[in-house]
């Protein structure tokens, strides 16, 4: 028999009896930014592929829940900074060696770089603006001036109009920096977890991709939500089954990382494989989360009516499920003790 | 100029000392703890093997939390001591999450807290307050470039253990045993 255990009695708060520094914040975080960057991956996708007006959703509208995905992503961020007034510290320095640390320059980047991208296609979708309910229109006018004619409003600084009109003229190019962001963004929403060798759950290198196709699958399930199109949904539909394939695949590697790992890890596994999680893990998010909607996907598929926001949802929750449990149960394994 | 710390678990009583001292020396707030105490039992009684071991920040040499810090608060003072700047400390965790000691802790200010081998007494060349008080002298401080140094010829002559060396951390605070 081994035991280890502190007798002088300490109790420090968020560290024992276990590890519990990180709470709601970072899983909702990860969660949004996943969302944002699959978002802003297809939207700059599409738009390169040339495909505007087939997948609409998927490039203008859906695209407009980004920039505030990010904004309460962001929000997230800072409810979990214990020393709030202090952040500002995140941008007197770039240290590569830190994921959050590019993170945060990351965000800085990508969040006006959304924005800007979908400041483009209001225009196109919300042409005519209703320009006598006082209270919105008080709130737009800070941005947008009426105009007669049959788009009734344009922007209201000259510098608003030259800068769409400079993204509209560089689309290319604008798109292909929004996907190389998006999958940084992506990436990183894992690889802040998977960069901490004191905790073994996280510490393997599959994290981050599994955490990039999870958040392109969120994605895609709210594209899939909001389109009302009938090819674009089946489109993507298939987008999503590919990538749920993907994502159990990634799962089957992770445990198969842990089970041939170093002894914590076998222990991290354990948490999921008989412990405290495997109900909530397996049920909640293989289960409810990625392979029910990939049943009621491939029904669809096969021409069966299935109400397309129960699949959505469902991948939505299991998105936000799967980071709870990583954050939470990834505290819980340590090498001491 | 490398600083260590040499722990003779053959000499520690468990008596908790160190870990009041470093309270009151250091202003640790109410409730928490920069050291504290371990108790190993190996065996089924009667037969048992106990070891008592005085724990804080190893102070790496491969520091993770030094590694993971967004803003370079965590930082290598002099002698390799780790410490954090409190201005420059978003309290973000990322060093708690990354200390495979768990050494860190947020104090109730917001910053990020740790054992600083009491390096304002150190710069005036005293003992970290932890080892002067040690009522058994089982802890040793030091310079290990220093030759001739008391924790050169200590480690050089007793058997000696790091705390999680497949962490890859290098941790800089020895158990004799």
């Amino acid at each position: 028999m081994k035991e280890e255990i502190i007798v002088s009695g300490r109790m420090n708060e968020g560290i024992d009896p276990y590890l519990n520094i990180w709470h709601w914040e970072i899983p909702i975080y990860l969660f949004l930014g996943g969302l944002a960057a699959g978002l802003i991956f297809f939207s700059a996708l599409y738009s390169l592929l040339g495909k505007e007006s087939q997948y609409k959703t998927a490039v203008k509208s859906a695209s407009i829940l980004a920039p505030f995905a990010i904004i309460l992503g962001l929000v997230a961020l800072f409810l979990d900074l214990k020393h709030k007034l202090f952040f500002w510290q995140l941008y007197t320095t770039i240290r590569l060696e830190s994921p959050m640390s590019w993170g945060a320059w990351t965000l800085l980047i990508i969040t006006p770089l959304s924005f800007a991208w979908v400041a483009t296609f209001l225009k196109d979708l919300f042409p005519v603006i209703n320009w006598d309910k006082s209270f919105y229109a008080r709130m737009l006018r800070m941005v947008l001036k009426p105009v007669e004619q049959e788009q009734n409003w344009d922007w209201k600084y000259k510098i608003f109009r030259v800068l769409e009109a400079w993204i509209i003229r560089n689309k290319k190019l604008y798109a292909w920096v929004l996907i190389y962001y998006a999958v940084i963004l992506g990436v990183y929403t894992g690889i802040l977890l998977s960069a901490f060798n004191a905790r073994p759950l996280w510490n393997t290198s599959i994290l981050g991709p599994l955490f990039l196709v999870s958040g392109l699958s969120t994605a895609a399930a709210t594209i899939m939500w909001m389109s009302s199109d009938h090819k674009e949904r089946i489109m993507f539909s298939k987008i999503d089954l590919i990538l749920i394939g993907i994502e159990l695949f990634l799962i089957a590697h992770l445990f198969m990382g842990f089970r041939a790992g170093p002894e914590v890890q076998v222990e991290a596994a354990k948490l999921f494989l008989g412990g405290n999680f495997t109900m909530m893990f397996w049920v909640f998010v293989v289960g409810i989360g990625l392979i029910l909607p990939a049943i009621f996907e491939v029904f669809e598929l096969f021409g069966k009516k299935v109400p397309v926001f129960i699949p959505a949802i469902l991948i939505l929750f299991g998105g936000v499920m799967f980071r709870i449990i990583m954050v939470d149960a990834g505290q819980l394994v340590r090498y001491l003790y | 100029m490398r600083y260590a710390m040499a722990i003779d678990t053959k000499k520690c009583v468990g008596c908790c000392d160190c870990v009041v001292a470093c309270q009151t020396e250091n202003d640790v707030p109410h409730g928490y703890a920069r050291d504290w105490i371990v108790e190993r039992t190996d065996g089924t009684y009667p037969k048992l093997n106990l070891e008592l071991r005085s724990e804080r920040c190893n102070h790496c040499d491969n520091s993770p939390c030094i590694r993971c810090c967004p803003t370079g608060a965590s930082h290598y003072a002099q002698g390799g001591i780790v410490v954090v700047t409190e201005e420059k400390c978003i309290g973000c965790g990322a060093c708690v999450e990354s200390c495979p000691y768990d050494a860190r802790f947020s104090h109730p200010e917001g910053h990020i807290d740790k054992c600083t081998f009491c390096l304002h007494r150190v710069e005036k060349e005293q003992d970290p307050f932890c080892v002067s008080v040690c009522p058994t002298r089982c802890m040793y401080f030091g310079d290990l470039d220093e030759p001739g140094s008391e924790i050169i010829e200590i480690l050089a002559t007793r058997k000696w253990k790091v705390l999680s060396p497949e962490t890859g951390t290098k941790p800089q605070i020895f158990y004799l045993y």
